[in-house]
Parts: C-alpha cells; structure tokens; sequence
C-alpha cells in the first residue's frame, strides 16, 4: 500500500502544509527557546492549548464509534469548571494542593455523572443520541451559571494555574494530560478487546447483540468516558484562565470536536473509528486559529478562511474524490482494488 | 460582554419563566395607588455585566422606592421577551421597561401597549420601531467609551508605539464601536495599529489571541494593548505573564467596562487605564419611569456618563465596586 492510500495521509499532509504555510509566512513560528528550563514557542502553544479540545474530540470519537454523539460536552465542561473553582473559592484555603485535589476530583465526579445520565438516556432509554444530549447541552450550561451566580468566579490558587499553564520537566503540564489520556485510550481500546467490540455495536448494534455483545455496557460507558474527559477539559480551561466562566467555557466545542473526529477520517455513520485521526484533525484545528493570527487575516473574514481550509481538508480525504483523481491522472490500477483496500477490516469481526 | 447565549436554551428556560412572571404579577394591578407597578423584560443573564444590571434594577425598583417590580429574563429568546411584554400589558401595570434582546419586530407589541396608555421605557439597548411609540432611552454610549480610552492612549504615548488591539465579538455594537472611537482618537499620533484580531469578549479568547501576537511579534514588538473589555483584558495580562514580561510595565494596557477584577488589576498595576461601561441603569430607569408617569417632558435619549479610572482612582473606587 502506498503511503497516500493510507487513510491518514490527507490530514496529516494538511497538518503538514499548515505549519508550511506558517513558517514561511513567519519564520518565528518555528522558533522554539528555552525559558528557564521550559519550553516556549507558537508550536508549544499549539500543543498546550490543544489540551481542552483534544480531551472533548477523544471522548466524541468512542461516542460516535457507537454511532452515537455527544452534543452536551461543552456544558459539562462549564459545569465542570464551575464546580471546581466554586468548591476552591468557598474553601479556606485556595492555594493548598489538597483542596484543588478534592475540588478536581468532585467536578470529575460531577461529569462522570452527567455522563452516565447522557448514557443512561441512550442506552437504557433507547433515546438518540442527538436528543438525548441536546437536553444537557441546553440545561447543563444554565445549572452552570447558577452555580457561579451569574458571575465569573475568580480564584488565585496556584496549584489551580499549575494544571493549564505549569510545566512537567521541560513540557506543559497540559500537554502531558493529553498525551497520557490518548495513550490510556490508545491502549485500552486497542490493545484489548474492546475497541472491536465498540466498532461492532456501531457498526450493526443488532448483530452485535445478537453475538452475544454487551452493547448497552459499551454504549453506556462512552458517554461517561466523553463526560469525564469533557470535565477535564473544563477544569483545563478554567485553570487556563484562573477562572469559571459559566457562559464561554466550551462555547460550540462540541463542533470543533465533531469536526476534528470528522478531519481525522472517522465516518459519523459510526464503527470503524481512529484515535490518531482524531489527534490529527484536533492539532489542524488548532493551528488553524494559529494560522488566522500569524497570516494576520482580519476577524471579519477569518470564518471564511477557516471554511475554506476545512472544505479542503474533507474534500481531500473524501475517497470518491480520490478515486476520480487517480482516474483523471490515468491510475494504473482499476478502481476496484483501490476500494477494496479502504474498506474496513472491521466488517469481518462483526 | 452581550454575547448572545446559544439561542436554544432560551427555549427551554423562557417557558417557565414566562410562567412565573405572569404568577407573581397577578395580585399587583390592584396595589394601592401609591404603588407603581412596573413590568422588567431582561435580556437575560449571559453576563456578569447584565447580572449587575439586573441588580441595580431590582435596587432601584423596590418597594421601599414605591415600586412593585414584575421581572422577566427571556434568556436571549426575542419571541418569548416580546410574549413577557404582551403579559405585562395584559397584567395592566402602570409602566413597561425593556432591554430588547434585538432591534426589529417590536412595532407591533409596542403599539398594543400605546394603546393600552402603557408607557415604555427602553434600557441599555435600543430598537427601530418609530419613536412615538416608547417614552424614552436610557443607555450607555460604546463611541465615547472608545473615545476616552483613545484621547488617554494619545496623551500617554507621544513616542513612536506599537499597540495591537484585542476586539470583542466581530460584528457587534460594542466591538464597532469602541473601536470606531478609540481610532477617531488616536488619530495623528504617534501610536502604530500593528495588529488586531477578535478575542470574542471572553478572558479564553483574549489570552489565545495575545499568546499569538506575542509569539509572532516579540515581547519587545509590542508596547500597548487595546481590549475591548476587561476580560479580554484579564486573558491578555495572563498571556503577558506567561511570555516572561510584566503587564503594565513592559506592556500596557488600557480596556473598557471597569468590572470587578479588571479594577483589581487596575488597582494591582497589571492593567494601566479603564474607561467604565456602567450597568447600574436602575436608579437613571426609576427616575424616567416616575417622570413620565406624572407626566413631565423627558429626553428621547438619555445617555448616561461612563467614569475612566487610573490607578488612584480604581484604588478609591474599588471597595464601593457592586459588579
């Protein structure tokens, strides 16, 4: 197989040309220093910022593997937030460790609950996804605000500001969380068992049921890995800027997330599903915003700019077109062979 | 800082908040006549801004001051603000206060309450229906804001600066035109725009946007940031930081809205200059309400005075700060 059949060729090719483009517009954008022993440069940003939507774009990925989808993530990252800073702004003590701890864990909690209630709704219910997380995507953003009053909470606590802008050794802090969340998710969806169970309830959740496949278990526990990823991505983005704003915090993620699942070659329809896509199309997303800012194009036509690459990218990868380019070009294969190779492997387990 | 809440959940909390403003006016119409009733319709509570100011109109509307106060927040929904001021009008209050989510669509409700001798007084934002149709306007000026914060930029800077520009939600009033006035200010002077990209009013966007103009530019590429409000301003001081200068030494930075923790900062000499956008609207409102009411000549636009505040000031003003 040649190295442009590979599914993931297009996208990271698009990631590829993006820095590209970046580098040649300005060179700094390549320039990484050293900063008292941390890492500081546009591309480390990248990596650092990426944080909440990589996190938010992995949990969308198993959720729509299962042919499923989670509108709800950007509110559960508000309540998230919310809970955490509130917890930490009404205790004694805000800087100690042990009460952003506590406060971490109980907003993680908080999220794995909003989660199972998402999953409860589709698995155990049977109601769709779409509805069934439209009502926390609506709700959850409202139960946010009144948890902070209406206002931004504000809170001064280093081991807070740690988690978003901190650094592990030479690396961010939350550049590491996504690293180990990615492997984790890596591992356990591909190294046991379970990522083929996933792709086969996605794929036909009856046939699966009918070998003897759990799929309301498996359904169930995306939506509470999509919720606890999601209200860790709302603690990122809270720590990021030492505060809970209710109203902003994960403001249309759940389309970036979608889109970048989308950028990473995993089919909406569900089944067949790839982490490192969804790595891809999350760091295209946000070198994209880079993009906008280092070209200097005006926040009137950056909409445009960012639509036009986006269209780009998904007509690139789209395999209907590349089979008409190879057609146009005189392919020396016929175009069966060339189908046959992309379609999933997955179709036998199921 | 009016960023608009996704337009959906209006759908569900406007229904029952409809419901409860109808409930709990009920008993009003037949107050003693004393008593002004008064019928709020809010935006909503998308903001820290729009929760002072809907604060300072509960103060200014209680019932030690003679009034008997309706209020409804319609959470962003146009549709369900204009049925909230068709119940007040059914209700029979004595007057009508609406901060109207959009401009059009209001020609008709509005006349319903002309014809019903219920005067209506609009807040904060205004609308295009014909002016014979509301008492009067009371509401804050972005122009002049952008003005003041310009004419202190000029003053200040006499040598060459470079000043990039944090603007607020691409298209809105406040972001056209706080950044309309500020350029008519700075005019002429020595002060270079060298950059400029919407930080969407959010303390999130205002740190992204500036960490770029930081990495493309320089610590010593930039002199001066512009934001449109302070929690872009807020965003940008926690950028500065991390980029291993000191905000409002090595970089300053002048913003507009004068909320809490952009006047502690202020106070702290993170941000350098704040002109105010003041939400408490409500005792302006009461006033305009009771004058019309008893029938005096009031002002088709009544624009109320924002302060600026420097260091000194922010320090005096800050433990009186309600928002």
């Amino acid at each position: 197989m040649r190295i442009w059949r590979h599914r993931l060729f297009w996208p990271s090719a698009a990631l590829v040309v993006l820095v590209a483009v970046n580098a040649i517009a300005r060179p700094q954008f390549l320039r990484i220093t050293l900063q008292d022993g941390e890492l500081y440069g546009a591309l480390i940003d990248i990596l650092r910022n990426s944080a909440p939507l990589m996190l938010v774009a992995l949990g969308m990925t198993i959720v729509i593997a299962t042919r499923g989808i989670d509108l709800s993530v950007g509110a559960v990252m508000a309540v998230s937030g919310a809970v955490a800073l509130t917890i930490i702004d009404g205790s004694g003590d805000p800087g100690a460790t042990g009460t952003v701890l506590v406060a971490v864990v109980v907003a993680l909690l908080v999220s794995l609950v909003l989660g199972a209630w998402n999953g409860f709704l589709v698995s155990a219910l049977g109601i769709q996804p779409i509805v069934a997380t439209l009502v926390l995507m609506l709700a959850g953003r409202g139960v946010a605000l009144l948890i902070t009053g209406g206002f931004i909470t504000t809170v001064n606590s280093a081991p807070l500001a740690y988690i978003a802008s901190g650094y592990l050794t030479v690396l961010p802090f939350a550049f590491i969380i996504s690293v180990v969340v990615i492997t984790a998710l890596g591992l356990v969806e591909r190294r046991t068992a379970l990522g083929v169970l996933t792709e086969a309830v996605g794929i036909n959740p009856e046939a699966s049921r009918l070998a003897g496949v759990r799929s309301r278990g498996i359904i169930w526990g995306a939506y509470m890995v999509s919720g606890v990823l999601a209200g860790l991505a709302g603690i990122i983005y809270a720590s990021n800027i030492k505060a809970a704003d209710a109203n902003a915090a994960g403001f249309l993620i759940e389309l970036y997330a979608i889109l970048a699942v989308v950028l990473g070659g995993t089919s909406l329809a569900g089944g067949k599903f790839s982490i490192a896509g969804t790595v891809i199309g999350v760091l295209i997303i946000q070198t994209l915003d880079s993009t906008i800012l280092f070209l200097g194009v005006p926040s009137a036509q950056s909409p445009v700019f960012f639509a036009f690459v986006v269209v780009a990218v998904v007509i690139a990868q789209s395999p209907r077109t590349r089979n008409a380019l190879r057609a146009l070009g005189g392919a020396r294969r016929p175009r069966a062979a060339a189908s046959v190779q992309d379609r999933p492997k997955v179709e036998v387990a199921s | 800082m009016r960023k608009r809440i996704l337009a959906g959940m209006a759908l569900l909390g406007s229904a029952a908040l409809v419901v409860s403003g109808c409930s709990s006016g009920s008993d009003s119409g037949s107050a003693s006549g004393d008593t002004i009733t008064v019928g709020f319709a809010q935006t909503g509570s998308e903001s820290g801004w729009r929760s002072a100011n809907t604060e300072s109109m509960k103060a200014a509307f209680s019932t030690d001051n003679g009034f008997d106060l309706v209020f409804n927040a319609a959470d962003n929904d146009p549709a369900a603000q204009i049925a909230a001021v068709r119940s007040f009008i059914n209700q029979g209050v004595d007057a009508i206060v609406i901060a109207p989510i959009v401009e059009d669509g209001w020609d008709d409700v509005l006349t319903e309450a002309k014809d019903a001798g219920i005067p209506v007084v609009l807040e904060d934002r205004t609308v295009t229906a014909s002016e014979d149709l509301y008492a009067t306007w009371v509401g804050l000026d972005f122009k002049l804001e952008g003005e003041k914060a310009g004419e202190w930029a000029a003053q200040t800077f006499t040598e060459p600066t470079k000043m990039v520009v944090l603007e607020g939600t691409t298209g809105s009033a406040p972001a056209n035109d706080r950044a309309e006035g500020f350029d008519a200010a700075i005019a002429g002077t020595p002060i270079e725009k060298i950059d400029s990209q919407t930080g969407d009013f959010t303390r999130d966007g205002g740190k992204s946007v500036m960490e770029g103009f930081l990495q493309k530019y320089g610590v010593d590429g930039i002199d001066l940031v512009y934001a449109h409000n302070d929690d872009m301003a807020l965003g940008a001081i926690e950028a500065i930081e991390a980029a291993g200068a000191t905000p409002g030494e090595d970089i300053k930075i002048v913003s507009i809205d004068a909320v809490h923790d952009g006047m502690q900062a202020l106070v702290d000499g993170k941000i350098n200059y704040i002109v105010e956008c003041n939400p408490l609207l409500g005792d302006k409102a009461a006033d305009l309400v009771k004058k019309v009411l008893a029938g005096d000549a009031v002002d088709k636009r009544t624009i109320v005075e924002d302060q600026a505040f420097d260091q000194a000031a922010a320090e005096e003003a800050l433990p009186d700060r309600k928002y």
